[in-house]
């Protein structure tokens, strides 16, 4: 294999914890007897439940109408009745209106949910219509709706689409699994994705703690024209979109831009494995993978998951929890989002299902900043965070901003290593919010 | 609704293992050859000395840090810290009452009056240090003689050098001054410690070898003792006259090693950036070598430290990295 190892400045070293689930296969979870379906699973506008309680779905039937060009139909993932539309708390911390269903145990596909035929005999259009129908979003987490990044604004020319398949974040395997077991779908997402761009150079870029992902993407890929394999230092924040077009292809995003910006469109292998899906079998984004681990959860394992089913039901298949729960993550360790319950439904975004023990999850205390500098050292976008920190906890926002404050990218990485335990990046996302709120009231001026 | 008392904060939901308290710890323990080099050469004075330095520094931290209704942190071990670079910066003939005086002016004035960890803007043990100095400079300045604890007659190679270097019979002797004809100690001696000087100061090997731990793990930067030592070395050299042994007891002699390793790196008051390190680096050897050839003192690290101590908010304001996708300007 001829692959180039590529990184990029800064970044930080946490623990992988990646040996409980890394070589466990991807399992079917059991078939959940009801659903709660999020009409909010994606950045961008909600969408509006189409159907009502009472109301027989099928897997694959569209049950959400998005309210906005930024966002992105939902569908059944079960067959059976629906018992209730109402708000009800979601991973993302919040309440949200869910459709809920009773499954009738028969997964009776939709008629809609029909294979689209060959890549080769699809146009550009047609393979635009299919992802933004199948409600493809970006399934590394930050689940903004994939066709959105297929229409660029006017005058970006656009020359490359690079795959995230870093999975940097600790603990997580679903992508690594997805790469081994299925290398096939993420390489036909890729030549879906530039097709639809009309692109023709495509990169996947794979941490080298995964050599088996390496080397199963890179014969799938081989003969396959203008797509590299690449292998990435496995390091922290390796898959973070700015941090992987920089590795990948040498460019930087401007500060305040957008990867489109220097020809770039990033997404994700289980994104693109689902985008092969839906040209593949019709079926829109109904399941995905999901990685339940940590010292939490009794067998931890890579199971795929009815979007909808609750976390309960999943940490239930995995033995239960082992111990008492400490903290409950919707995600992986470094930018997932603590749970206040398990009774909250898998997402399109739910990466990772992670149970730490109370032991892990009690809070550090913080302690005077050092000047260490560890944290200036570890930023991967080159920021100053303890004087960012400084600035925020003292409300001097404006002083934040021209430290370039709206440039973080929220990763974790310098709390992280921080010796004196600081929140960092709490007090930077204060600064963001608030210099957000003032711009925002600028511009209404 | 089962039971949801699960703990909710936000990202990140991991800590590495490091703490402030670790890394004092490693500096404490990458302090302990030159201490052990210490009381090897000046005796057994050199640990009541160093003991009642960091004694007397956690003693006034607690004391201060209640007084100020601040919590009490002396279990972060760096009042123990700067209590030992206190003693290492003093001879091990100093009375206790000096030492004693040096500890509180350190913790309770430079550090806890400024805020305390983080906070105060010169090195602690080295501003004690000159105040001690200024106030008693002969007791600061006389040096035991190694072996002899008592017999305080010893000067340090470098005030032995401070007029230039001659060579009777080969061998290297003071060409000028006070001392002229002194003869300088030999360089095994200056490499192991058996040199007249402060207690923690004189051993290059000890202080190396802590130097090379505290590297391993991490806990300073290469780039400032690297460039400091460097940048003294060069001068020495060029204005020396290429004269090898002037170069040798400038870099070995004088609490090179020590400052440079263990005092110019101190976090709280050297710059966080690279480029800052770097100018942190060549102004502290320049400004060493500026007092070693044409100043009054034979000595100079500590001066020069705490010079760019103070210069270290403005080093780090104007070596602030290029953030990442920052458009450079007029490209
Ligand atoms: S300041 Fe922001 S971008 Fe930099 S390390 Fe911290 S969280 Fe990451
Ligand atoms: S890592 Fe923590 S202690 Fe070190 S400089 Fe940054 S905020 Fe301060």
């Amino acid at each position: 294999m001829d692959i180039r190892t590529l990184t990029f400045k800064g970044g930080t070293h946490p623990p992988h914890s990646k040996k409980a689930t890394e070589k466990l296969q991807i399992e079917k979870a059991n078939a959940p007897k009801v659903v709660a379906i999020p009409m909010q699973q994606h950045i961008g506008a909600p969408c509006e439940a189409i159907v009502a309680v009472g109301d027989e779905v099928k897997v694959g039937q569209k049950i959400g109408e998005p309210k906005g060009f930024v966002s992105a139909p939902i569908h059944s993932s079960v067959s059976g009745k629906v018992v209730a539309v109402e708000p009800r708390l979601y991973s993302g911390g919040s309440k949200v209106t869910c459709v809920v269903i009773e499954s009738n145990m028969q997964d009776t596909i939709h008629e809609s949910v029909i294979p689209k035929g060959k890549l080769e005999d699809l146009s550009a259009d047609e393979i635009k219509t299919i992802i933004k129908e199948a409600g493809i979003v970006g399934m590394g987490g930050a689940a903004f709706p994939t066709h959105v990044k297929l229409a660029p604004p006017p005058g970006k020319q656009l020359d490359t689409v690079v795959l995230n398949g870093a999975e940097c974040e600790p603990y997580l395997t679903a992508d690594h699994r997805l790469m081994l077991e299925k290398p096939d779908d993420v390489v036909k997402g890729l030549s879906a994705l530039m097709k639809a761009l009309s692109v023709k150079k495509g990169y996947i870029g794979i941490e080298t703690n995964k050599p088996d992902a390496i080397e199963a993407v890179f014969n799938a890929a081989k003969g396959v024209d203008g797509i590299e394999v690449v292998a990435l230092k496995a390091k922290y924040p390796q898959g973070a979109e700015k941090q992987l077009i920089n590795a990948c292809t040498g460019r930087e995003v401007p500060s305040g831009g957008l990867p489109a910006d220097i020809g770039v469109v990033v997404s994700n292998v289980g994104t693109a494995a689902a985008i092969a899906n839906a040209i593949n079998t019709g079926m829109p984004l109904v399941e995905r993978i999901v990685t339940i681990t940590g010292k939490g959860v009794k067998e931890p394992k890579n199971l795929l998951v009815k979007i909808g089913t609750s976390f309960k039901e999943v940490i239930d298949q995995c033995g239960g929890f082992n111990g008492k729960p400490g903290k409950v993550i919707g995600g992986g360790p470094m930018m997932g989002i603590a749970q206040f319950s398990v009774d909250v439904p898998v997402i399109k975004g739910t990466s990772g299902i992670l149970v730490l023990s109370e032991e892990e999850a009690r809070l550090p205390k913080a302690s005077n900043c050092i000047r260490c500098g560890k944290c200036v050292g570890v930023c991967p976008m080159n920021l100053m965070p303890m004087h960012l920190s400084a600035n925020a906890l003292a409300d001097r926002f404006e002083q934040a901003e021209t430290l370039h404050a709206m440039d973080c990218i929220e990763c974790g990485s310098c709390s992280f290593v921080c010796p004196a335990k600081r929140p960092l990046v709490d007090s930077i996302r204060v600064a963001k919010r608030e210099i957000l709120e003032k711009r925002k009231k600028q511009q209404s001026k | 609704m089962e039971n949801t008392n699960y703990i909710v904060s936000s990202s990140p939901h991991i800590r590495s293992g490091e703490s402030t308290n670790l890394i004092m710890r490693d500096v404490i323990i990458a302090l302990i050859p030159a201490l052990i080099s210490g009381i090897y050469f000046f005796g057994f004075k050199a640990l009541t000395v160093t003991a009642l330095a960091i004694i007397t520094c956690i003693a006034t931290e607690m004391a201060m840090q209640k007084l100020l209704g601040r919590e009490v942190t002396v279990k972060d071990l760096s009042a123990a810290v700067t209590g030992m670079l206190l003693a290492f910066n003093m001879p091990a003939s100093a009375p206790w009452w000096m030492v004693i005086i040096g500890s509180i002016f350190a913790i309770a004035i430079v550090k806890q009056l400024f805020g305390g960890l983080g906070h105060n803007f010169i090195n602690p043990a080295l501003a004690a240090r000159a105040v001690l100095l200024a106030s008693w400079p002969v007791r600061m300045t006389t040096w035991p003689v190694p072996g002899m604890a008592d017999a305080a007659t010893g000067a340090t190679p470098l005030a032995i050098l401070k007029e230039g270097i001659n060579y009777v019979n080969g061998l290297p002797v003071a060409a000028g001054g006070e001392m002229a004809g002194q003869a300088l100690p030999n360089i095994w001696n200056l490499f192991i410690g058996n040199v007249g000087g402060c207690i923690g100061e004189t051993s290059v090997l000890a202080l190396a070898i802590g130097g090379a731990y505290l590297l391993y793990r991490g806990v300073i930067n290469i780039r400032i003792p690297a460039i400091y030592i460097l940048t003294v070395g060069i001068l020495a050299f060029v204005f020396g006259k290429f004269d090898i042994n002037y170069f040798i007891y400038h870099v070995c002699a004088g609490g090179l090693f020590l400052g440079a390793i263990f005092m110019a790196t101190d976090y709280s008051t050297s710059p966080m950036t690279v480029k800052g390190q770097i100018v942190m680096g060549i102004g502290c050897g320049l400004l060493t070598f500026v007092i070693r050839f044409w100043g009054g003192y034979p000595e100079g690290v500590s001066y020069s430290i705490l010079l760019m101590n103070v210069a270290t908010p403005l080093i780090d304001r104007f070596t602030m990295p290029r953030k990442f996708g920052e458009v450079k300007k007029s490209a």
